[in-house]
């Protein structure tokens, strides 16, 4: 094929665009609207599972150590429970850290009358999950360690984020699932019939000896560029409004700030603009591929 | 029945055949037949009304020709391609081949005359310095080279139908279909085409014209096939209309 058979095929599809306005203009407004509402509720998803996943990671098991035991046994039962997957970090407190950090919550002000520390037998690890659901499995194996003598842990917080974030995973992947589908449906239909209306156009160029190539390339080439175009509008409003919206709550409601954490934008649109602009630019695609096939048979 | 042009066609060889159709039926449903058993020949240079009322399979022949429709039997040689074997991604080739004219002049409504005969070279891929050449030749042939910048529903029927016929023709194919070309045009418009169609068959063209139209028929002497519920009653050399009763 001739470089410019290629450039007037692409002047051909960037043309349709302006010579169609109603079109190109029904089509990026059902575009945006459905990747916008897709948009807006992955963020607000995403962030609830952010917020429960931050809520889980301050869930911590304390496993108490036996008074005696060596440096080098300590060192050891470090380097299995690190080992751990389910674990995402850890931190020994030593027993004089241990009272210290006592004292302070309580208020006890000077310490240093006590002759001898209270909580001797207190040293401990804190252990922080990267899963909570799998705390139990993890309090099973510590009790079995040789070196611990007690494990603490919070099985109904667990329990309750395990449950809540059990929920928001349903809940997300439902109505990912139904926005997803609707916007196939609405955004193929309304190519479809942006391009059905225009057979004519196709039946002509076939019958003067169009190849399918040559006749089908601009109208694809349409389809990709309403795609993009359909899914960078609401984007840019995803971006803008989240931006906003996080701005106000955390100027609005500080306490809510320090309690909620929300995700940066960036890590937002990392997954959700390559899904929408694939999305728009994918529909784009194949609506108007699979459409033009249908009227190329004459 | 031999006709007068069956019978001096029987003569002609192989090689001078522009259209060739052999024991050609087509039914679209179960019944009677859009054609039944037809077997014409045309040969190179020559200019040929088809004639007949609605539904005698005048148009239905075109699209046989065009390779729009297979036929249910019979073979089919255009341009020395068999057009029944003729694999679907070599249609647009095959149909390069051949000029088309339709009643409903079919011009792209987007486009200005020019580009709606530019369009015939660009499939081709014809360089851009030939397209600027060539079209304006062909719209000078036609009487358009003034309304190049004019957009189809900016034109008359007749001057439609005059770039449909510079589409047709921009590309020098060596086959002219033509289907009701005149069916739109008044009878001013309508000689004009005609005219301008015996042009293009003097300067080499084959043209195959069907049409209703009895006086231009009766008033060209060309040769005439006539057909009648799908099969062709008569073909004559310089022939005439013939009335159905």
């Amino acid at each position: 094929m001739r470089i410019n058979t290629l450039f007037y095929c692409i002047w051909q599809g960037i043309r349709n665009i302006f010579k169609n306005k109603w079109f190109t203009l029904a089509s990026v407004a059902t575009i945006s609207a459905c990747l916008f509402l897709f948009g807006l509720f992955y963020s607000i998803l995403t962030n609830f599972q952010h917020m429960v996943k931050d809520a889980e990671q301050k869930v911590c098991i304390s496993a108490l150590l036996e008074a005696d035991l060596s440096e080098e046994r300590r060192l050891e039962i470090e380097g299995l429970i690190s080992r751990r997957t389910e674990v995402s970090n850890l931190e020994y407190v030593t027993a004089e850290e241990t009272w210290e950090q006592f004292a302070e919550e309580n208020n006890f002000g000077d310490i240093s009358i006590f002759t001898e520390n209270p909580l001797e037998d207190c040293a401990h690890f804190n252990i922080y999950l990267s899963d909570v659901s799998m705390q139990s499995a993890l309090v099973s194996y510590l009790e079995s360690v040789e070196g611990i003598r007690k494990v603490n842990q919070s099985a109904l917080t667990a329990q309750a984020l395990t449950g809540v974030n059990a929920i928001i995973s349903y809940v997300s992947v439902g109505i990912i699932v139904i926005l997803f589908l609707v916007s196939i449906f609405l955004i193929s239909n309304t190519v479809t019939i942006g391009i059905s209306v225009r057979k004519e156009e196709i039946q002509i160029m076939k019958y003067i000896g169009a190849t399918d190539f040559f006749t089908r390339a601009p109208f694809v080439i349409e389809g990709i560029i309403i795609g993009l175009i359909g899914s960078l509008i609401p984007l840019a409003a995803v971006y803008f409004i989240y931006n906003e919206a996080m701005m106000y709550v955390v100027g609005r409601f500080p306490f809510l700030s320090q309690l909620l954490a929300f995700m940066p934008v960036q890590e937002v649109f990392k997954t959700l603009c390559p899904v929408c602009i694939g999305l728009g630019v994918g529909i784009g695609f194949i609506g108007s591929f699979t459409t033009v096939r249908k009227h190329l048979s004459v | 029945m031999k006709s007068t042009a069956a019978r001096r066609r029987a003569g002609s060889t192989a090689g001078d055949a522009a259209i060739v159709m052999e024991h050609v039926s087509k039914a679209y449903t179960v019944g009677v037949p859009a054609l039944n058993d037809v077997s014409l020949h045309i040969n190179k240079g020559e200019f040929v009304f088809i004639v007949g009322d609605s539904g005698s399979g005048k148009s239905t022949m075109i699209k046989l020709l065009l390779r729009e429709l297979l036929p249910t039997s019979g073979k089919i040689i255009v341009n020395g391609t068999d057009v029944v074997r003729l694999k679907r991604r070599k249609i647009p080739k095959f149909r390069r081949s051949l000029g088309v004219v339709f009643q409903d002049f079919r011009l792209l409504k987007d486009r200005n005359v020019y580009e709606n005969v530019a369009f015939a070279q660009r499939i081709i891929q014809m360089p851009g310095r030939e397209i600027r050449r060539n079209v304006p030749s062909i719209l000078s042939t036609v009487g358009l080279a003034g309304k190049y910048k004019a957009r189809p529903k900016q034109l008359s029927g007749g001057e439609q139908q005059r770039v449909a016929l510079a589409r047709a023709l921009v590309n020098k194919p060596q086959i002219l279909l033509a289907d009701e070309p005149t069916g739109n045009l008044d009878p001013k418009n309508s000689w004009e085409i005609m005219n301008l169609l015996e042009k293009v068959n003097n300067d080499g063209t084959t043209v195959l014209v069907v049409t209703h139209n009895r006086e231009i028929v009766n008033a060209m002497q060309k040769r005439v096939i006539t057909m009648k519920k799908g099969i062709i009653v008569s073909d004559e050399e310089k022939g005439g209309y013939i009335d159905e009763d």
